[in-house]
């Protein structure tokens, strides 16, 4: 057993260096093939028949005119007569045809009818939510320094100490927060195009998890998972809703069972927003009271929102966010509506709760009349993750580079050109982002290429060039001389990605794999060299003598010493090992600057700052691009996308793209990453970095909105309608 | 060939009228079809089917294609020509992933009818990976302009569209020019620092 390890910086030729990803070409030429993209000889298109209604019974349901439709092969039915559907969009019956037009058009033949039912989408609305018998509790936390007396009741005991806190506070702010259900929108939809063929399925999947759904698939066709296949080379986006072959998969594979024919099922985008994944919302009405620094001494707060039909509201744990005071009493409300179920959406709980709970602290700021940053910075004394003092140089970086002193005014006391007012907010988060299970298969040929198998896949985090940099790092290669296989269900076994956990996984299994191959190699290779094994080092192409380079083989030469027989090694990481690979839980900083005028309510964003710790970097290029990537999907979430329903029929009213408002190129203003990196964070090895950046946005510009207003605008998404409002409600 | 498209719709005898009919409830969002669809719904469903031969440049190869007339462009490419690099994210187009260029001009594959571009000249991103790699997706590589990729063959084909026409873009009209493709993973930055990489080295072939 090698001894495992990183290279310090100034040793290490690969990492750290900032490297185009392998697959970029392919990406940008529309040469690598998707999911939606792998056109099977003789497939038929399936396409779906969506609930229309938000909440009913099926009373009939007739699919034989659509099986005269010219072109239509096969119909499915998934939910017959007598079944309750609870959400627009749930998927009736499939209709697989020999074209796209074929197949929509036996949609259109089918006749179901429908018995209406009650409806109930109304998150934000407790109290209708409570008289519709909607909710649930979804617990709570009282933690007080002061202990109840053995003869208190409890509740009445935090009842009391609370209020004496608060009275005892200096400042006191009481408010209400809140954050809208917005989807995940892959630009892929979810879907597969999948091939049964002698008793074998070949299921080409767009997913996180290529290891984990291959058992999904053959549970419900009877078979067992070896004979089964997923694949994905590429995949359009997932952001934590692709963990599962879904219902909708399963279908194509069972149509293509009983058609003997390949079956291409992607959802239609309506279809993808109603049901492929969805953001749970978060309402909070809250009471803080702080001490005269500003430093919050209590927090009393009752959040709600919802998950779909099945799902909770946002995690009473995270709330308040990072930086929890020493006396709290926090509970949590759950209410089920007529939507589909949440799905782990990028930083689950964390961005509804840093959106929810963090805009307080700038509210605090702002009654009492002093620079936000100063508030933050007093309260880095509550955060609850060791992490204070990288937040409070994180803190200091990120205000030098938006110039923070220079442009920082009170809130709503800016200058004010025309109908313009601008101003600046932040906010700062946490994640785990530990390594997840990965296992990796390496071979070394005797004619010097190496190549690896892992059950892993890029969800465009640019997962092969990580394993390719991990690779040519050890073996003193460059990542270009290294081939790399991901993305089927028959390579080694690795987790799913989600939760900023890939890199880390293969950045544990590639390098062990290679640190134990490169042990045996040398083993080989130090009898030429009259040298030890343990003296040996692979540098620039070659391998040679520590300290006496011009004692040395090249790789090839090296290689060939193997004979006949490669040279194979597979190595596992099973997560939660203690090792000096990676580790876990980062740190972030994040400032918003922004325009907003006073008489539309448009909010422009002119200026972003996020300074992010990710441990040791791998790829400086990737890893910024998920930090640039984070920040604009959290200016999505503030400013643009939210879910929109008719509050009676349950109607997901915006579920084109043409009015799920994204933000698109002009709108996301100048944004600068700052990569944390100091020696105490890069000898903490690798931590995953995917779902971090987008946590801060929403409190972040918030609070820049507020800053400039001298308004709180309460709920996200804060579109010029909330401005207006919030504004008028002042005046 | 700029007048392509009329002659060869006189030569099938194709009317608009007959055109309306045949491209039915199920066609894509264009004007046309949307005219379409409410004629066919006050005329109860009916939908007339029929096939009509067109020919085409792709990338700079004629090529022959029958397509139902319903068929849009993208399903043309995609399903016919296993030209994949489009993509089908929105019915409607309104995020850019399906642009190509039609006679040069940028185009939304998705919400146009194959018919349509009988006679005319279809570029497709796959075409700028020879005979050696165009400027623009080596700058979205160079600058990682693209993570999951989904969204990038059609940003690259508008970034290529944009810089024929403004070649010498200030940032402000690279910033104006540039809103009509969705990126869920959120590259604008980079393909902001592509396009300026491209304007400011004269890279732009």
């Amino acid at each position: 057993m090698a001894n495992y390890a990183w290279p310090s910086r100034d040793e290490a030729q690969v990492i750290g260096k900032k490297t185009s990803r392998l697959d970029g070409v392919a990406k940008s030429t529309g040469t690598a093939k998707y999911t939606y993209d792998v056109n099977l000889k003789g497939q038929l298109i399936a396409k779906a028949l969506g609930c229309p209604h938000a909440h009913c019974r099926i009373t009939k349901i007739d699919t034989s005119p659509a099986l005269r439709v010219p072109g239509v092969v096969h119909v499915e039915v998934l939910r017959d007569a007598g079944s309750e559907i609870e959400w627009q969009g749930e998927i009736l019956a499939v209709v697989a045809a020999e074209t796209e037009g074929a197949a929509a058009e036996g949609v259109k033949a089918i006749r179901v009818e429908y018995e209406p039912l009650d409806v109930f989408v109304k998150d934000y609305d407790l109290e209708a939510a409570e008289r519709a018998g909607r909710t649930s509790s979804g617990g709570g936390r009282v933690q007080t320094e002061r202990e109840p007396g053995p003869n208190d009741d409890e509740d009445k005991f935090a009842d009391a100490e609370i209020e004496r806190l608060l009275k005892a506070s200096k400042y006191v702010v009481e408010g209400f927060y809140g954050i809208d259900p917005i989807t995940h929108c892959c630009l892929e939809p979810h879907g597969s195009t999948v091939e049964f063929k002698d008793g074998k399925l070949l299921a080409y999947l767009s997913t996180q998890n290529v290891s984990g759904t291959d058992d999904g698939f053959a549970r419900d066709l009877n078979l067992t998972a070896s004979d089964v296949e997923v694949r994905c080379d590429y995949i359009g986006g997932g952001f934590g809703s692709k963990f599962a072959p879904d219902y909708w998969g399963v279908a194509a594979a069972r149509i293509s069972q009983k058609t003997g024919r390949p079956v291409k099922f992607m959802l239609d985008r309506d279809l993808e927003l109603k049901l492929a994944g969805n953001r749970p919302s978060a309402y909070l009405k809250v009471r803080v009271g702080a001490d005269e620094n500003g430093v919050i001494q209590v927090w009393d707060s009752h959040h709600w929102g919802t998950g779909g039909a099945t799902g909770g509201a946002v995690s009473q744990n995270v709330v308040p966010y990072v930086l929890v005071p020493k006396n709290y009493r926090r509970r949590v409300t759950n209410i089920k509506t007529n939507a589909a179920p949440a799905r782990a959406w990028r930083a689950p709980n964390h961005p509804q709760a840093c959106a929810i709970s963090q805009t307080v602290i700038d509210d605090l700021a702002r009654v009492m009349g002093k620079d936000s940053y100063d508030v933050f910075l007093a309260n880095l004394v509550n955060a609850t993750n060791g992490k204070a003092d990288v937040y409070r140089e994180q803190m200091r970086i990120a205000a030098e580079l938006m110039g923070w002193k220079e442009k920082y005014h009170l809130h709503g006391k800016g200058p004010r050109n025309g109908s313009i007012v601008e101003g600046l907010g932040m906010a700062l988060h946490t994640w785990g982002g530990a390594a997840n299970n990965s296992s990796c298969t390496l071979r070394i040929r005797p004619d010097g290429s190496v190549e690896s198998w892992c059950g892993t896949q890029d969800l465009g985090t640019g997962t092969r060039t990580v394993c390719a940099m991990v690779l040519a790092e050890t073996f003193g290669l460059s990542p270009a001389d290294v081939r790399v296989n991901i993305g089927s269900s028959k390579y080694p076994v690795s987790g799913a990605s989600g939760g900023s956990t890939t890199v880390g996984g293969v950045s544990e299994s590639h390098r062990r794999a290679a640190q134990d191959a490169l042990e045996k190699l040398f083993a080989l290779v130090a009898p030429k060299l009259e040298a030890q094994a343990e003296q040996l080092e692979a540098v620039g192409g070659r391998i040679r003598v520590k300290g006496a380079p011009q004692r040395s083989i090249s790789w090839k030469e090296a290689c060939a010493l193997l004979g006949d027989m490669p040279l194979e090694v597979t190595q596992s990481y099973r997560s939660g090992t203690p090792s000096p690979l990676s580790s876990s839980q980062v740190a972030g900083v994040q400032m918003a600057h922004v325009a907003v005028d006073l008489e539309t309510g448009v909010v422009r964003m002119k200026k972003f700052v996020a300074v992010q710790d990710q441990g040791l970097v791998i790829n400086p290029k990737t890893c910024a691009s998920q930090i640039y990537g984070g920040v604009c999907m959290g200016i999505a979430g503030a400013l643009f996308e939210q879910r929109i329903m008719d509050p009676e029929t349950g109607a997901f009213v915006n579920c084109e793209l043409s009015d799920y408002r994204l933000p698109r190129l002009g709108d996301v203003g100048e944004i600068i990453v700052h990569l944390y990196e100091p020696d105490s964070e890069r000898q903490r090895g690798v931590v995953g970095n995917g779902e971090p950046p987008v946590i801060s946005p929403i409190a972040a510009i918030s609070n820049a909105i507020c800053n400039a207003t001298g308004v709180r605008v309460p709920v996200a998404p804060y579109t010029p309608q909330r401005v207006l409002e919030a504004l008028q409600r002042r005046a | 060939m700029m007048h392509a498209h009329e002659d060869t719709s006189r030569r099938s005898g194709f009317s608009r009228r007959e055109f309306l009919k045949g491209s039915g409830v199920a066609a894509a969002a264009t004007a046309l079809a949307q005219q379409s669809a409410s004629v066919a719904q006050e005329q109860g469903v009916e939908v007339v089917r029929g096939k009509k031969r067109i020919t085409v440049e792709v990338n700079g190869e004629p090529v022959s294609v029958e397509v139902e007339t319903r068929t849009t462009l993208l399903e043309m490419l995609r399903y016919q020509l296993d030209l994949t690099g489009a993509k089908p994210v929105s019915t409607d187009g309104s995020c850019g992933a399906s642009t190509v260029l039609v006679d040069g001009k940028p185009a939304l594959a998705a919400a146009l009818l194959a018919i349509a571009c009988d006679g005319k000249k279809i570029q497709t991103v796959e075409s700028l990976a020879k005979p050696e790699l165009d400027p623009v997706p080596k700058a979205f590589v160079e600058h990682d302009a693209q993570q999951c990729g989904f969204c990038t063959p059609g940003f690259v084909m508008a970034v290529r569209a944009f810089l024929n026409q403004h070649p010498h873009a200030t940032e402000e009209e690279i910033r104006n020019g540039l809103n009509g493709n969705i990126c869920r993973c959120g590259t604008y930055a980079n393909v902001f620092q592509a396009v300026l990489s491209l304007v400011k080295g004269g890279a732009n072939g």
